[in-house]
């Protein structure tokens, strides 16, 4: 075996591949090829090894001691977005997104040839930060400063920027204002349905939304107040370890799951709503992230049963539905008009017309954020063209891509534009685009051709990680006066909600 | 590995990065999409055209290194694993469709492209390419052809060879040939297109395709009729045949493969039924109507349980959805699928159906049995696990049982999967002594030092077994 570098050897890493991978899924592979078109970066390159078949057959010559594990390999297993989009094209139903997650986690274990930032970025954020709600917040903090107090400006100014690496000086120019204050701290934790109660959900606030997109969450809330649903927000939760899980931190992942699971089951919730497709995908894999851990198994099993995207909790069992709306399209310039400000939005109605459109029932309530209940005369709402980003993990874990859409196609004078291709990677994937910027980038410029081609004012994603992607792009491609980037929580909201 | 002077010349016609013989693209090129088959290559090289390949072989050839072209290694007969190493020839990068001939209705194109990639443009000219193997979304045009891939609308409109009416191709040697063209009518002497088409990349290297394109049909409507008698399906089939009319589509899904499907997909299909057939008629509207109506009339003479014609698009594509999952479905059950391709006449469906069942519970298999039964096309699948090797070996043994009985019948050991490296013990059973040797001729003009795809076709000995009669 030849040492790597000093404390950690390629026969190490093998023996450890070898006792972690699943042999039985490397044995599902039949490798009959559907999965290739399915994925971002065979597409990019067209090389086998740079297809889920090809990363598994890799996998399987290492568990069967065909091949060593070397610089190549972990090369491979990181040049792999863990999208998963391979998953519903699989015949065999390989569970393709454990294994890399296993081959991610040895690697983990070994690996001495992360470049410093990235090393220097991880040990930050999954020891560091993640795990901690409070050192979160007062990341938001910090940011929050850095952004308002003319430091920024100051940095930018004396290109100080530069320093950095160039991924990580995109990331900064893009990022949103960041909130000192959590939707916990800024609204409370229990917020009643408004009319009759459906069930109680409790909201999965995120650890990256609750600090970047804070108002996303409050949003959230007044959604689902609105569609019939009580929520509470168990302080006690932290985040998801998605981000942990897909690069191979499995035990830091398994330890805020259980915690997550604790805090959410003293809260006694019917639902676990979450509104990002990452932090979802991993809600509803607990029950596989702890099976071999008896104590924790039960309680993990009752949480994935119960998490859910918010999409798809109001489609299957909101009340938003309930009514139509009057609303006249004003303003015929086209999609690219100014953003429709949150005052000129009359969501509720009181005269019926037209076909089944979404607003919130005019008999249920008056505004979804408001206190007095009063509903507010049919205003009219400028027709905007929308289209939608999926975000991989929502689609192919969560396998919910209708939910979005329905909501989409029901919303008033909005016209939904299909993105030729949504259902692909961004190239977003977690840090994959810090820690891989070139395929990163060649999959965003891709994807910001077929942005262009929908002509939509509203980019829409269920996602934070696609939302920041998506606002690189437009800034990017140099679209930023045409097109906006926005949660599809944030969308609905505006066009549902007076605020 | 190469030798170093092969590897730096290999290197030196397609640049550094297209030539690779690290062992993670050996690794990833030792596969295709048959189960149990594995052998490494020496390097993988990426041509980007021609004239790359026709250095690439001069040089191989020079040197007697053997070499596999291939597209997407999705094949069924492991005719893409390099089993005497050698140089794997990946065709991706020659992907461009080079002109479609709107006044001759021709496309010409590279062989590397993907076949629905190029099934979707054609159809966006408001034209039709018939061939439709079940990979179409993988494979590539190139693979097509050297398999000469069927799939669901083989039975009206044929299969590949069908529709490849010109070819340029690389011998062994580094020469270049061209065969056939934009003609309709072309016999000046052999037909060396058809003869290239099916050849499984053993004579030559295809490098650029013409390929023949049809009017769509106007219309098309698909019915579903289901048996609780096994052999009244397949007699069906026959009968369908017998009254001269030939349906678009007319495919076949037996008990286990109906619980399967339905389990994977929930479509409510009838799970007391031994057989359901699925049946597609296009064209105009009023032959589609009368066709059906009769394809209706002759289900229920023939026992039919119940006949339903779907209603609108939407219906017939769920029922078409549930034929193409059958294979998706059934790799669910077991770790390890066979998927086999034993062919009869269409007479015979019925009696082959049967000595499928015989077959297989003879030999303690699980055998699930779908396919393209109006081109007489079964697909017997084996569901088991690669490391059961007793199990294996009766699963062998029992498709061993099948070539004989589908040759038995006057049928072939595959209808279009190809002979590759699966089943050339079994080829001289088909096509007889003579026959092996006339294709050994033919190989040796091609290809005189045995390097394209060698261990091919062409078993080292065939499987002893005398075959009886033929039907």
């Amino acid at each position: 075996m030849i040492p790597a570098s000093p404390g950690g050897t390629w026969g190490e890493l093998a023996s450890s591949l070898k006792q972690s991978l699943d042999y039985d899924q490397l044995t599902n592979c039949m490798r009959c090829g559907f999965c290739l078109p399915a994925c971002p970066t065979f597409r990019e390159t067209g090389i086998e090894a740079e297809s889920p078949r090809g990363r598994i057959a890799l996998m399987k010559a290492v568990a069967d001691g065909l091949m060593d594990p070397d610089a190549a390999f972990e090369t491979q297993m990181n040049h792999c977005l863990g999208c998963r989009a391979c998953e519903p094209a699989c015949p065999a139903d390989v569970k393709y997104g454990q294994l890399l997650e296993q081959a991610r986690s040895s690697i983990e274990m070994h690996t001495k040839t992360h470049r410093w930032w990235v090393k220097t970025l991880r040990k930050a954020a999954f020891d560091g930060m993640f795990p901690h709600q409070g050192r979160m917040r007062l990341l938001g903090g910090a940011l929050q400063l850095y952004q308002r107090s003319g430091l920024r400006k100051l940095v930018r100014g004396a290109g100080l920027m530069r320093l950095f690496p160039a991924p990580m000086r995109e990331m900064e120019a893009i990022l949103p204002d960041a909130a000192y204050k959590g939707v916990v701290e800024q609204i409370g934790a229990f917020h009643p349905a408004k009319g009759d109660r459906i069930a109680t959900v409790g909201l999965f606030r995120g650890c990256i939304m609750d600090v970047l997109f804070t108002e996303t969450n409050k949003h959230t809330v007044e959604l689902l107040n609105e569609a019939g649903f009580d929520v509470v927000i168990p302080d006690a939760q932290n985040c998801c370890g998605a981000l942990h899980a897909h690069s191979g931190e499995q035990e830091g992942a398994k330890s805020l799951a259980r915690r997550n699971i604790s805090a959410f089951e003293a809260a006694g919730v019917d639902w676990i709503v979450s509104n990002a497709g990452g932090c979802g995908a991993l809600l509803v894999e607990y029950d596989h992230l702890l099976h071999d851990d008896p104590q924790w198994s039960g309680g993990a099993a009752w949480f994935a049963k119960r998490a859910v995207d918010v999409s798809k909790l109001l489609v299957e069992h909101g009340l938003l539905q309930a009514s139509v709306q009057t609303a006249v399209p004003v303003g015929t310039q086209g999609a690219a008009t100014a953003r429709v400000g949150a005052s000129d939005i009359g969501s509720t109605a009181s005269s019926p017309a037209g076909g089944e459109v979404l607003a919130a029932d005019p008999g249920r309530r008056g505004s979804c954020g408001g206190s007095n209940g009063a509903t507010p005369p049919a205003a009219a709402v400028e027709m905007v063209r929308i289209t939608y980003q999926d975000s991989c993990h929502l689609r192919n874990v969560m396998r919910s891509s209708d939910a979005p859409r329905t909501l989409m196609r029901s919303v008033a004078n909005a016209e939904f534009i299909e993105l030729a291709e949504s259902d692909r990677c961004c190239g977003s994937a977690g840090i994959y685009n810090l820690t891989q910027p070139e395929m990163a980038g060649q999959i965003l410029d891709h994807k910001m051709e077929q942005v262009k081609r929908t002509n939509a004012y509203y980019l829409l994603t269920s996602n934070p990680g696609c939302l920041l992607q998506m606002k690189l792009g437009i800034e990017k491609h140099g679209m930023s006066g045409d097109m906006q980037a926005v949660h599809l929580v944030d969308f609905l909201h505006e066009r549902i909600c007076v605020r | 590995m190469l030798q170093e002077v092969i590897a730096s010349q290999l290197r030196g016609i397609v640049g550094e990065k297209w030539f690779r013989d690290d062992r993670e693209s050996l690794i990833t090129h030792s596969y295709d999409g048959t189960p149990m088959l594995q052998s490494l290559p020496d390097g993988v090289i990426y041509p980007e055209n021609t004239d790359q390949v026709a250095a690439i072989l001069r040089l191989l050839q020079q040197y007697r290194v053997p070499v596999v072209s291939r597209g997407s290694g999705t094949n069924l007969c492991g005719g893409t694993v390099p089993v005497e190493g050698g140089v794997v020839m990946v065709m991706h990068r020659m992907n461009r469709i080079l002109e479609v001939d709107l006044e001759n209705l021709t496309a010409t194109l590279q062989p590397g492209l993907n076949t629905k990639t190029f099934i979707s443009h054609v159809e966006g000219l408001g034209l039709f390419y018939p061939p439709d193997p079940s990979s179409m979304a993988i494979s590539t045009i190139g693979g097509n052809i050297a398999e000469c891939s069927g799939g669901l609308r083989g039975l009206k409109y044929g299969t590949t060879k069908d529709y490849v009416i010109g070819l340029e191709a690389v011998l062994a040697s580094g020469e270049i040939i061209r065969t056939g063209g934009k003609l309709m009518k072309d016999v000046a002497g052999y037909d060396l297109t058809k003869l290239l088409v099916g050849s499984e990349g053993t004579l030559a290297v295809i490098t650029e395709a013409t390929l023949k394109l049809i009017p769509p049909p106007k219309s098309k409507k698909t019915m579903l009729a289901m048996y609780k008698d096994l052999y009244g399906a397949a007699r069906t089939v026959s009968s369908i045949i017998e009254s001269r009319i030939i349906p678009a589509t007319l495919e076949f899904l037996d008990n286990p493969t109906i619980r399967v499907v339905d389990d994977f997909a929930k479509l409510g299909l009838p799970l007391d039924m031994a057989a359901i057939l699925l049946i597609e008629q296009d064209g105009d509207p009023e032959t589609v109507e009368r066709d059906i109506a009769r394809i209706a009339d002759i289900c229920r003479s023939e026992n039919a349980e119940r006949v339903s014609i779907a209603a609108d698009e939407a219906e017939a594509l769920k029922l078409l959805t549930a034929r193409r999952s059958a294979f998706t479905a059934l790799a669910r059950l077991r770790p390890t699928t066979i998927l086999e391709d034993a062919t009869v006449p269409r007479s015979k469906i019925a009696e082959m159906v049967l000595a499928i069942n015989e077959i297989a519970a003879r030999h303690r298999v699980t055998i699930c049995t779908f396919g393209h039964a109006g081109d007489g096309n079964l697909h017997p699948t084996a569901t088991t696990d690669a490391r059961d090797a007793e199990e294996i070996h009766r699963v062998e043994a029992a498709f061993e049982d099948i070539f004989e009985a589908a040759i038995a019948l006057g049928g072939t050991i595959t209808g279009e999967h190809g002979v590759g490296l699966v089943k050339a013990p079994f080829l001289e059973w088909k096509v007889g002594t003579a026959g092996i040797e006339v294709m050994r001729a033919i190989k040796l003009a091609f290809d005189p030092s045995n390097i394209l795809n060698p261990g091919k076709i062409f078993a080292k000995s065939a499987r002893k077994r005398v075959v009886l009669g033929r039907g």
